[in-house]
């Protein structure tokens, strides 16, 4: 098995989360696994991009092959769309709608998601609201992963279990809005696949 | 021991931990920060007693790192290959002196300077000084590598230079630990005057330097991180180091046809270089940065078999490799998705809403307004965004601490008034010596020193400059009179416009000190406070 995942998103809006609680739910179960992270300047604001990829054999390189990805996984439209070069023909594309808009000239969101609707294979979902629904707009990231779930090849409880690794040390309560967060991202992708 | 999910850089502090570090100094730099973080978020090395502190720029790090050697305990140096810069001055004559305790310097290169000013090659430094250099290409040989680094420097009698690049700094990956090695205890060097490099002592250290070369040679062509696989396709060699390894096999799932020589410990061990040479009708040579390896075997005349990289245009002259710009020099087509739709804008990063710098910029564009545009000399730190719109606000960005000597040098030629714009952290990296130059001189400058009490770029790390920065400048010789301390809020705007325009029309040396902490940094504490 082999997953090459591009993860997308602005400076802030928690993609590293999301690589970070995939590593974990990897490593319990004992695949090999690189992720390649941007730090410094582009953080303040601007585009931000991570590779993950997962693999049952050896991973050679640290970045995911351009036309070789076998999802997108962005925390904001524009940023989806961004990285079309990486995704492979058959690869899916899983992004939030809502745009997050720090620039003069970020073009009409009506333009950005006619691009989204045009690619074959989009699941794009309105991760700020579902968030909100399962009780707390922050963690729109999450209702991502947990959308992505359903296109990786590791058991949903792997990926529980990364969550509660990820936020076990905020407390039980943290922990259980991002699953309930996580939940509620897995069934809008899955009615919408 | 299972495996751990670490960073290139956690790697390289925990092999470093556990190889028997006794003090680890450094400067914040995109991508080397977090080796030193790590060590500071250690409990190991909290219980060990490890030194993790930052020092105020590298070259004190470097310079604190020999003593710890000179002591007889293994030291770590750690910067961004611009940082190599500062500290090449005690790392050369390091090379000189030689060790006592092992001595390893990382310098992280950042080519296609995703977060740097060049993509100079840190291995050009390494062999002017004539000392080895690892590259690691994974996790786990970055690991290993500093696991054994100080006994190879120890070995060799000289500083070991540890090599990565962006995508081996920032990248994760499992790691295998070893057991924790002993730290040395401290111990004077054998030879009282060792470190002594009057000329006579210089010239005998030297001569040992160069015949210590063929040890180190032979180092390399023994190292377990140097390998050659044969493969049946002759017609080409394939000399691939570090991080470039990767790419290769990237294209070759299945073992690559062709003979490779993985190099990952330099000097180049001479033997395989010859072996592969002999081996193929041609070499491709794939590397991570500069055609350092390239240059060597091409040589001027390049009268010898084919050579292929990054001179002949078979892979860029600039800029990092991936898989694709290697699928493409191997022949391979590896086709990429589909373009990116015009709809897609650019967004290059900015200025946090809410922070300081901004309010400087506004006030100082407002206050410049009456001498035009062109004046303002900024140095290396989360300000230089002013540069973009909306600020559009600076006019240089050079090096760390340039921005006050550059508009020294500007006010000397006549440019009046000069600005000079610069980090609390940067000013105490490398401002205060240029301040002084202008106070000896009178010069006619206005230097905005934007305190935010942190190094800010890089994640917030404790600032040398912290409650100490109207101290300094007075110290320097700064009139006091001309010492202003302003707070950049909006609500400030005018008095910061009038105090700003006041000093610009001083004819001599003017410090004025924004004084905001970080909005990154207070939330942090904020957030931290309320647990």
């Amino acid at each position: 098995m082999k997953n090459d995942i591009v993860l997308a998103g602005v400076g802030g809006q928690g993609i590293l989360s999301i690589a970070a609680a995939i590593g974990h739910a990897a490593v319990s179960s004992n695949l090999n696994i690189k992720q390649a992270e941007v730090h410094g300047m582009s953080q303040r604001g601007g585009d931000v991009q991570s590779h993950l990829r997962i693999s049952d054999r050896p991973i050679a390189s640290d970045l995911v092959p351009a036309g070789g990805a076998d999802m997108i996984i962005s925390v904001e439209p524009m940023e989806a769309l961004r990285y079309l070069p990486m995704l492979s023909p058959e690869g899916w594309v899983v992004t939030s709608t809502t745009p997050f808009v720090n620039i003069p000239d970020y073009p009409p969101v009506e333009d950005v998601l006619a691009e989204l609707r045009r690619l074959k294979r989009c699941v794009a979902i309105d991760a700020d609201a579902i968030a909100k629904e399962a009780g707390s707009a922050r963690a729109s990231n999450i209702v991502m992963l947990g959308a992505a779930s359903t296109f990786i090849d590791i058991p949903f409880e792997r990926i529980e279990d990364g969550i509660r690794a990820l936020f076990g040390r905020k407390g039980n309560e943290v922990v259980e809005m991002n699953l309930k967060a996580l939940r509620a991202g897995r069934e809008h992708s899955e009615k919408m696949r | 021991m299972s495996k751990q999910l670490f960073l290139g850089d956690e790697a390289i502090a925990q092999g470093a931990i556990d190889g028997g570090l006794s003090g680890v100094y450094a400067y914040p730099g995109t991508p080397s920060t977090e080796i030193m973080e790590y060590v500071q978020g250690s409990k190991q090395a909290a219980e060990l007693g490890i030194h993790r502190q930052w020092s105020a720029n590298e070259k004190t790090a470097m310079e604190a790192a020999l003593g710890m050697s000179y002591a007889g305990k293994r030291s770590l140096v750690c910067f961004k290959h611009v940082g190599m810069n500062v500290a090449a001055d005690s790392f050369v004559n390091a090379a000189v002196t030689g060790v006592n305790g092992g001595v390893v310097v990382v310098s992280a290169d950042d080519p296609s300077m995703h977060s740097s000013q060049n993509e100079q090659d840190s291995r050009f430094y390494a062999k002017f000084a004539m000392i080895p250099i690892l590259e690691p290409s994974n996790q786990q040989e970055a690991y290993d590598m500093m696991y054994t680094a100080f006994e190879l420097s120890e070995r060799v009698n000289t500083p070991v230079m540890l090599r990565i690049t962006t995508r081996m700094a920032h990248s994760r990956s499992g790691v295998e630990r070893k057991p924790t090695k002993p730290q040395r205890g401290v111990s004077l060097p054998d030879d009282p005057r060792q470190f002594v490099l009057l000329p006579a002592i210089a010239r005998r250290n030297y001569r040992k330097l160069l015949a210590m070369q063929d040890v180190m040679v032979d180092a390399s062509e023994h190292s377990p991180f140097n390998t050659y696989t044969d493969g049946p396709k002759h017609n080409m060699g394939i000399i691939a180091t570090g991080i470039a390894h990767n790419y290769l096999m990237e294209n070759y799932p299945n073992g690559c046809p062709h003979p490779v020589l993985k190099i990952s410990q330099y000097p180049i061990p001479r033997k395989q270089v010859e072996q592969i040479y002999a081996a193929c009708d041609s070499v491709l040579i794939l590397e991570e940065g500069a055609p350092v390896i390239e240059e060597l075997i091409r040589g001027y005349m390049n009268n010898g078999k084919p050579v292929h990289g990054r001179l002949d245009g078979t892979l860029p002259r600039d800029g990092e490799l991936n898989p694709n710009l290697v699928a493409r020099a191997l022949g391979i087509e590896r086709p990429e998705g589909q373009p990116i739709p015009d709809v897609v804008k650019m967004r290059p990063p900015s200025l946090c809403q809410g922070c300081g710098h901004r309010d400087v910029y506004e006030a100082l564009n407002i206050a410049l307004e009456p001498y035009g545009t062109g004046r303002v000399f900024a140095d290396i730190g989360c300000y230089t965004l002013g540069a973009l719109p909306p600020f559009n606000a600076i006019n240089s960005c050079v090096d760390m601490g340039a921005s006050i000597t550059m508009a020294k040098g500007a006010s000397d030629a006549g440019l009046t008034p000069a600005v000079a714009v610069i980090g609390d952290s940067t000013f105490t990296h490398s401002g205060m010596t240029g301040l002084l130059d202008a106070v000896n001189e009178g010069s006619s400058i206005t230097v905005i020193i934007s305190d935010n009490s942190t190094t800010g770029m890089t994640g917030g790390q404790q600032s040398s400059a912290t409650g100490r920065i109207i101290d300094i400048c007075k110290g320097i010789g700064v009139d006091p009179e001309h010492i202003k301390v302003i707070t950049p809020l909006k609500k400030n705007l005018d008095e910061n416009v009038r105090t700003i325009a006041e000093e610009l029309k001083h004819n001599g040396v003017s410090v004025i000190i924004p004084q905001r902490e970080c909005i990154q940094t207070a939330s942090r504490k904020a957030k931290a406070a309320a647990k």
